[in-house]
C-alpha cells in the first residue's frame, strides 16, 4: 500500500513521534537565515507527519508580543474565552447569558495577584490588552451598563479555584437577566478546575517553544493536544457538520453592518443558547454536554438565513469532512480569530482625520490586515509573506472597483527561501482537468471521490493513490492530504513536466578587463570571492563553470581536465563572434576544479596596467549566448563603463542640464533594442543574465538593464565603486556577492498565475518574459525576487463568496530535480465599499503603486508618473470621503486601513526614482526603479519607509526570544527628525543600509558600553560593525541590529552617522515627514492633498 | 460603357482589398491565438511585423491611385484610415517630419519595421487594442470591398 506513494514520506515516518514540537517552533514568518540559500526540506519531510490542522499559524495581526512561556499558554485560554465577552451584554437582554459568567472569570486574569496563587499561570502583556479593550468596547456600546462586577470576581477570583462556587451567589444579583440558566452552571463550574488545567500544564512542561517572529502569537504545543484529549470524549456528543459551520454563523452578528448592539431578537436567541455550551468546552475539558449539538446546529443553521450570509456550500462541505478530533482546536481558534476581527472591524470602520492625528505609524511593523474570511479558511491560506493581495476583501464588479479607487492586484514572492515547506512526491499530481489547478486547501470535497475545483468549478475525481494519506497510514481520507492542507507546497514533478532532460547547473561569468575595470579593482575582490564560495555553489557532479573575459578583444578559457594550467584564447574579431573551441570552455566544476582555482587566482593579474580602454560587451555577449545556448544556465556580467565597441554600443545620454528639471527628464528607456533582443534570445534559450555594473559614470543603466529585464535576472549597481576610495562599496559589493554565489536558484521556470473564473491578469511587473496571459518565462528564479500583478474584474464575482489565486512555479532544482512550488490565496468577495476599504492592505498597495509609477515613468515622463501617486491617494481619499456624510470640507478623512497611505506616497515620491532632488545621477534613478520593479514587497516596503529606532535604552520589556537569545524589540519612531535628540543614539533601518545615529551629548556609557570607545569625539566615521562587547547594552543592541540582519537575504551596511559624517545628508534625506530640498513635508503634502479633493 | 482609368483604380483596388482583408483576418487570428496561449509571443510578432509596412504601403498605393483618377469620395472615405497609419507608423516609413505626432513616440524601440514588442504585447490593455483594431479594420475592408465593387460597376456603366 505505501510502496507506490511514499518515496517522498516513507524515510522520515519513524521520527513522527518528534514531529509536532517541530511545527511549533517554526512559525510561517521565521526570520531567514542570511544564508538561507540551502533550504532543507529533509528536516521538513519529519513535520510531515503532524496531521497538518495542528499547525497554527499566527492568527492575531496585532501587537500581541511579549509573550513568554507558561503564561502563552493561558492566555491562549484566556483570550478564547474572552472573546465571547463583547457578546455578553448584547444576550442579556435577549436570554440568560450563562457565558457571561464564564466572561467575567476569563476578564479576572488581568489581575496581577493571580499567578501568585495558580502558580503555573501567569498572564502575560498580552491578556491584559485584549482584555482592557474588550471592557472598554463594552463600556462604549453600553453607556449605562455598569462594568463593576468584574471587579467582583475579580477579588473572588483571586481566591483558589474551589471557591468558584461561590461567586455566582454573589454575582447573581448583578446580573438581573441571568436567571434559569444559572442553575446548571454550579454542575459544570465543579468540573472546571481539575479537567480544564491539566492539558495546559501537561502542555507546558512537555514542549519547548520559541516565539520567532515579532508579532506572531503561536499557540504552545500544550494546545493542540487538548483537542485530542477532548476528542475521546467529545467526539461522540457532536453532530458532524455543527462545529465547523459555526465560524460563518458567529462572523454575520460580527459584519460591518451590523455593529454590537444592532440585531435581530430571533438570531441572537439561538446563539445565546448555544454558546454556553461552546464555552464550557473551551474552558473546561469534559465531555460537551449531550444535548446541545443537534438543537444547536438546527438553530445555526435558522441564523444562516436570517443573517442572510452567504455560507458557501462548498466550504461547509469541506470541513464537515474534517475530523472530529480538529473540532474544537478549530472552534476555539476560529473564535479567537473572530474576536480579533471583531476588535479589527471596529478598528478598522475608524476613521482617522489625517491633519489632526499626528502619530499614525504604530509602533510595532504593520501586519497585513485580515480579510473577512471564515477564520479557518484564513489560516489556510498562503502566507503573507510570499503572497498577498491590495485588496484582502475583493470587490464584486469592476464597478466597484472603480468606485473605491484603490489598485488591485498580488504581490508575489513565490521562491523566497522558506524554514520549512512540505515536499510531496507522488506519481500523479491531482490537478483539474479542465484549468489545470493544483489541488489546494480550498477545493472542496463532495464525497471521498469527488472535488470541486475552486477556480474553474469543474468537478473532477480523486485518483486512486490520492485516497491513502501517507501522514496517518489511513486510506479513504482524501481531505487530509498535506496538498489539501498547506497553500504552500512544493511537488517534486515526474517526467510530464519535462520538455528536456533537467539541465545541469552551469555558470558563466563575464569579466571586463578593460583598463577602467582594473583601476577600479573589482576583479580581485570578485575572484577572491569566487575563491571562497567556488564549493558552495549550488549545483550537483554536473554543475558546469565558464570564463570570458573582455576589452576590446573577447578572451576565452580553456579550461579541460587535463591540461596543467588554463589556456587562454584571444579572439579579436568582435564583428563576427565565433567560439574557438566549442567542447573546452563550459567545463565540468568538479573535474575541473583545480584548474578553475588557478584561473581565478591568476586572473586579476593577469591584465594588471592594460592600456585597452574600449569595451566589447555586445560581442562578450554574443559569445556568451553561443556558449550557453546548448544548455541554459547563468550568465554574470561584471561591467564597468559604457559599451563603446561593437554591437550593442552605447552613447552618453546624461544631459545635467535636462536633470535640473523633472520634465525634462528623459532617457529612462533603452536607447537600443539590442539588449532586450539579446535578452530574449537568452530566455527562449532558458539563459538568465545578471548584471553587475561597477562604474564612476554614466554607464546608461537603462539600456544595458533590458539584459536582465527580460532575461528573468538581477541587476546590481555599485555607482562609484573603488576598491581603495569607496569601502563601502566595496563591504556591499562583496557581501552582495557572496549571497548571490551560494543563494538558491531555479532553472529553466515558468510561473503561472491562475485566478477565479471571472478576474484577468491585467499586468505583470518584475523582471521576465511574459509568454501567455498568465504565464511567465523565467530562465533562472532566485530567491530575492519578487512580482508583482495587477488583476483586473472581468465579471461579476456574485456567483462564489471566495476567490482564489494560485501561484505555481515549476522549475529545475540547481540538483537537477523538477520541481513545482504552489502558492494558493483565497480572498473573500464583498459587495460594499466599506468592506473593500477595510480589507485594503496598505503596504501592499504602495508597492503595486510604485511598480506602476516606474512604468509609467518610462512609458510616459516622470512628472507624470509622480502626478499619478498622487492622484492615486486623491482619488481613494476623496472616494472614501464620498461614502461618508456629514463632514466638514476641510476634514481630510482615511479609513485605518489607509492612515498611512498619504505617508507612504510621500516616502514613494523621495525616494531616488521618483525623487526632483538635483543630485539624483540618472543610472541611480535608473537603478532605484529597477529595484522598485524586482524586490519582493517585504523589502520593497521597507526601503520606501525605513524603520526608525532609539537604542541608547534598549530594555528587555516587549522583547521576543529566538533561539537562546533575547532580542530587545524597540518602538518604530516616526520618521521626523525632531524625534532625534541629542542625547539619544538611534538606528535607522534601510533594508540595505542601517545608519547609526549617535547624539552629540549622548552619554559616553553608550560609547563606551555599545561601541567600545570611551566618548563621543572618538566614535570613528566608519564602524563596520558594532563590536560584541560584554555589557547588557552591548549584547542587546548587537542582538538586535543581528536580528534585523538575519531578517534579510543581503547583509546590511551599518554606517555611523555623527553631526559631521558624511552620510549625514543621505540619513537626513530618509526623514520623509521632513521638509526637503524641492520635496513637501508630510504636513504639507497633507494640505496639498485636501486641497485636490476639495477642488 | 469604356474601360478609363478610374475603373481600373477600381478593379486594382478590389484586389487589393481582398489582400488586406486576408491581412486583417491574419492579424486577429494571431491575436486570438495569442490570447488563447497557443503561440509564443515573439514568433508571433516575428511574423507580425514584417506584415505591418506592407499592409500600410498597399493602401497608400491605391489611395494614391484614387488622387489620380479624381475619385474624391472613395478618397475621401479611404481618409481616416490612412490618417490612422501614418499616426501609428514606424518613423522609418515616415522620416523625420511627423514624429512628434506619431506613435512612434510610444513605440517600443526596435531595429526592425512594425509595432508589437514581444515584451509588451502580452499586455491585456495592448492586447484589447490590437484586436479590437483588427476587427475594425475587417469591418473597414469588407465594407470598402463592397464599396469598390459598386464603384467600379458605376464607374464602367456610367462613362
Amino acid at each position: 500500500m505505501q510502496q507506490p506513494l511514499s518515496s517522498g514520506h516513507g524515510a522520515s515516518l519513524p521520527n513522527s513521534s518528534t514531529a509536532p514540537g517541530r511545527h511549533q517552533q517554526v512559525p510561517s514568518k521565521a526570520p531567514l537565515r542570511s544564508t538561507a540559500g540551502h533550504c532543507d526540506f529533509i528536516t521538513y519531510q519529519n513535520s510531515y507527519q503532524v496531521p497538518v490542522q495542528n499547525i497554527i499559524r499566527p492568527v492575531c495581526p496585532t501587537s500581541l508580543d511579549n509573550t513568554q512561556g507558561s503564561g502563552q499558554t493561558y492566555s491562549t485560554l484566556s483570550m478564547d474565552s474572552s472573546l465571547i465577552a463583547p457578546r455578553g451584554p448584547n444576550m442579556i437582554t435577549a436570554t440568560p447569558v450563562q457565558s457571561f459568567v464564564d466572561t467575567s472569570q476569563q476578564a479576572s486574569y488581568i489581575t496581577e495577584h493571580y499567578p501568585s496563587q495558580v502558580p503555573y499561570i501567569v498572564p502575560s502583556q498580552s491578556t491584559t490588552q485584549v482584555l482592557s479593550t474588550h471592557s472598554a468596547s463594552i463600556n462604549h456600546a453600553y453607556p449605562g451598563f455598569s462594568y463593576q462586577p468584574t471587579s467582583v470576581f475579580n477579588t473572588q477570583h483571586n481566591a483558589p479555584l474551589n471557591l468558584q462556587n461561590l461567586h455566582f451567589a454573589t454575582s447573581q444579583p448583578l446580573f438581573n437577566a441571568m436567571s434559569c440558566q444559572t442553575k446548571i452552571l454550579p454542575k459544570s463550574e465543579q468540573e472546571h478546575p481539575p479537567a480544564s488545567f491539566q492539558p495546559y500544564h501537561a502542555g507546558n512542561t512537555g514542549t519547548s517553544w520559541q516565539p520567532l517572529a515579532r508579532t506572531s502569537v503561536k499557540k504552545p504545543a500544550g494546545f493542540t493536544t487538548k483537542p485530542v484529549a477532548l476528542s475521546s470524549t467529545a467526539r461522540s456528543d457532536m453532530s458532524a457538520g455543527f462545529p465547523f459551520s459555526m465560524p460563518h454563523q458567529i462572523k454575520p452578528s460580527y459584519s460591518p453592518s451590523m455593529t454590537n448592539v444592532a440585531k435581530p431578537p430571533v438570531s441572537v436567541a439561538p446563539l445565546a443558547q448555544w454558546l454556553p455550551p461552546s464555552t464550557e468546552r473551551l474552558t473546561s475539558a469534559t465531555a460537551s454536554p449531550a444535548s446541545a449539538s443537534k438543537a444547536c446546529s438546527v438553530d445555526l443553521f435558522l441564523i444562516i438565513k436570517l443573517i442572510q450570509h452567504q455560507v458557501p456550500c462548498h466550504q461547509l462541505q469541506m470541513m464537515r469532512m474534517k475530523q472530529p478530533s480538529s473540532k474544537v482546536n478549530h472552534l476555539s481558534s476560529s473564535m479567537k480569530g473572530l474576536f480579533f476581527q471583531n476588535k479589527q472591524q471596529a478598528e478598522a470602520r475608524k476613521q482617522i482625520n489625517l491633519l489632526q492625528e499626528r502619530n499614525i505609524l504604530p509602533p510595532v511593523p504593520i501586519q497585513c490586515p485580515q480579510s473577512n474570511l471564515s477564520p479557518e479558511l484564513r489560516n489556510l491560506n498562503c502566507s503573507p509573506d510570499l503572497f498577498r493581495c491590495t485588496l484582502m476583501n475583493v470587490p464584486q464588479t469592476q464597478a466597484l472597483l472603480n468606485k473605491v479607487k484603490l489598485p488591485f492586484g498580488l504581490l508575489l514572492h513565490p521562491f523566497r527561501d522558506l524554514t520549512h515547506l512540505p515536499v510531496i512526491t507522488s506519481s500523479t499530481i491531482v490537478r483539474c482537468q479542465s484549468c489545470r489547478t493544483y489541488i489546494n486547501p480550498f477545493v472542496s470535497f463532495f464525497d471521498q471521490r469527488r472535488w470541486k475545483c475552486n477556480l474553474c468549478y469543474r468537478v473532477n475525481d480523486v485518483p486512486e493513490e490520492f485516497m491513502y494519506n501517507p501522514l496517518t497510514h489511513s486510506y479513504g481520507e482524501p481531505h487530509k492530504r498535506p496538498e489539501v492542507q498547506t497553500a504552500t507546497v512544493e511537488f517534486i514533478a515526474s517526467s510530464d513536466y519535462m520538455l528536456r532532460p533537467p539541465q545541469p547547473a552551469v555558470y558563466l561569468f563575464v569579466f571586463d578587463v578593460s583598463h577602467n575595470a582594473m583601476e577600479s579593482g573589482y576583479l580581485n575582490i570578485c575572484c577572491q570571492s569566487l575563491l571562497e564560495n567556488v564549493d558552495k555553489l549550488p549545483g550537483d557532479s554536473r554543475t558546469k563553470i565558464g570564463f570570458i573575459t573582455f576589452d576590446n578583444t573577447l578572451h576565452f578559457f580553456n579550461l579541460q581536465e587535463g591540461l596543467s594550467q588554463p589556456q587562454m584564447l584571444i579572439v579579436s574579431e568582435i564583428e563576427d563572434i565565433f567560439i574557438p573551441t566549442p567542447d573546452s570552455l563550459m567545463v565540468n566544476l568538479h573535474e575541473s576544479k583545480e584548474l578553475v582555482k588557478d584561473l581565478l587566482k591568476m586572473l586579476p593579474a593577469m591584465f594588471t596596467g592594460t592600456r585597452e580602454t574600449n569595451s566589447a560587451l555586445g560581442p562578450a555577449l554574443q559569445a556568451a549566448f553561443k556558449l550557453m545556448s546548448t544548455t541554459g544556465g547563468r550568465i554574470s556580467v561584471f561591467q564597468t563603463q559604457r559599451p563603446s565597441i561593437g554591437v550593442g554600443q552605447l552613447f552618453s545620454r546624461e544631459d545635467p542640464k535636462q536633470q535640473s528639471t523633472i520634465k525634462g527628464l528623459q532617457h529612462l528607456g533603452p536607447a537600443t533594442d539590442f539588449y532586450k533582443k539579446f535578452a530574449l534570445d537568452c530566455s527562449s534559450q532558458q539563459v538568465a543574465v545578471d548584471l553587475f555594473l561597477l562604474s564612476g559614470q554614466y554607464c546608461d543603466l537603462a539600456s544595458l538593464a533590458c539584459m536582465s529585464k527580460y532575461s528573468a535576472g538581477s541587476v546590481f549597481y555599485y555607482p562609484s565603486f573603488h576598491h581603495i576610495h569607496n569601502p563601502t562599496q566595496v563591504e556591499k559589493f562583496q557581501k552582495d556577492l557572496k549571497r548571490y554565489l551560494i543563494r538558491k536558484i531555479g532553472f529553466e521556470a515558468v510561473l503561472r498565475i491562475r485566478c477565479t473564473k471571472g478576474l484577468s491578469i491585467h499586468t505583470f511587473h518584475g523582471n521576465f518574459f511574459v509568454r501567455s496571459t498568465d504565464l511567465l518565462s523565467l530562465a533562472n528564479i532566485n530567491p530575492d525576487s519578487g512580482f508583482a500583478v495587477q488583476i483586473s474584474i472581468e465579471e461579476s464575482l456574485s456567483e462564489s463568496s471566495v476567490v482564489c489565486f494560485q501561484a505555481a512555479l515549476l522549475y529545475t532544482s540547481s540538483k537537477g530535480e523538477r520541481r513545482i512550488r504552489v502558492h494558493t490565496l483565497s480572498l473573500p468577495v464583498v459587495n460594499s465599499v466599506a468592506a473593500v476599504y477595510t480589507g485594503a492592505d496598505v503596504q501592499a498597495i504602495t508597492c503595486l503603486l510604485a511598480t506602476m509609477a516606474v512604468d509609467r515613468s518610462i512609458s510616459s515622463s516622470l512628472s507624470d508618473a509622480r502626478d499619478a501617486l498622487v492622484n492615486a491617494v486623491v482619488d481613494s481619499l476623496s472616494a472614501y470621503r464620498s461614502t461618508i456624510s456629514n463632514l466638514q470640507k476641510s476634514v481630510l478623512v482615511a479609513p485605518n486601513s489607509l492612515r498611512l497611505f498619504a505617508l507612504y506616497i510621500l516616502a514613494l515620491l523621495k525616494q531616488e526614482a521618483f525623487g526632483t532632488g538635483l543630485s539624483i545621477r540618472l543610472d541611480e534613478r535608473v537603478f532605484s526603479m529597477c529595484e522598485m520593479k524586482t524586490r519582493p514587497f517585504v523589502h520593497l516596503i521597507l526601503m520606501i519607509h525605513p524603520h526608525l529606532y532609539r537604542i541608547d535604552h534598549l530594555s528587555d520589556e516587549g522583547s521576543i526570544t529566538v533561539g537562546d537569545k533575547t532580542i530587545p524589540q524597540p518602538p518604530i519612531i516616526q520618521l521626523s527628525a525632531e524625534n532625534l535628540s541629542q542625547d539619544g543614539a538611534f538606528l535607522m533601518d534601510c533594508f540595505s543600509v542601517m545608519y547609526l545615529w549617535i547624539g552629540k551629548n549622548c552619554t559616553n556609557s553608550f560609547s563606551n558600553e555599545v561601541l567600545g570607545f570611551s566618548n563621543w569625539d572618538s566614535v570613528p566615521q566608519n564602524l563596520d560593525r558594532l563590536p560584541e562587547l560584554n555589557t547588557l547594552l552591548s549584547r542587546r543592541v548587537t542582538s538586535f541590529v543581528s536580528w534585523l540582519q538575519d531578517s534579510r537575504p543581503f547583509l546590511s551596511i551599518l554606517r555611523v552617522v555623527k553631526d559631521d559624517a558624511p552620510f549625514k545628508a543621505n540619513f537626513f534625506q530618509r526623514f520623509v515627514e521632513d521638509r526637503a530640498e524641492f520635496a513637501l513635508s508630510y504636513y504639507e503634502f497633507l494640505l496639498h492633498i485636501q486641497q485636490h479633493i476639495s477642488k | 460603357m469604356a474601360f478609363t482609368f478610374a475603373a481600373f483604380c477600381y478593379m486594382l483596388a478590389l484586389l487589393l482589398t481582398a489582400a488586406l482583408i486576408f491581412f486583417a483576418i491574419w492579424h486577429i487570428i494571431a491575436f486570438d491565438e495569442l490570447k488563447t496561449d497557443y503561440k509564443n509571443p515573439i514568433d508571433q510578432c516575428n511574423t507580425l511585423n514584417p506584415l505591418v509596412l506592407p499592409e500600410y504601403l498597399i493602401h497608400a498605393f491605391f489611395c494614391v491611385m484614387f488622387l489620380c483618377a479624381s475619385e474624391w469620395l472613395t478618397l475621401g472615405l479611404n481618409m481616416p484610415l490612412l490618417g490612422y497609419h501614418i499616426w501609428s507608423s514606424p518613423q522609418i516609413f515616415l522620416g523625420v517630419l511627423i514624429v512628434s505626432v506619431s506613435r512612434y513616440m510610444t513605440r517600443p524601440v526596435m531595429s526592425v519595421p512594425g509595432l508589437y514588442d514581444p515584451t509588451t504585447i502580452m499586455n491585456a490593455d495592448i492586447l484589447a487594442y490590437c484586436q479590437k483594431e483588427g476587427w475594425c479594420k475587417l469591418a473597414f475592408y469588407l465594407l470598402s470591398f463592397f464599396y469598390y465593387l459598386y464603384g467600379m460597376i458605376y464607374v464602367l456603366v456610367s462613362s
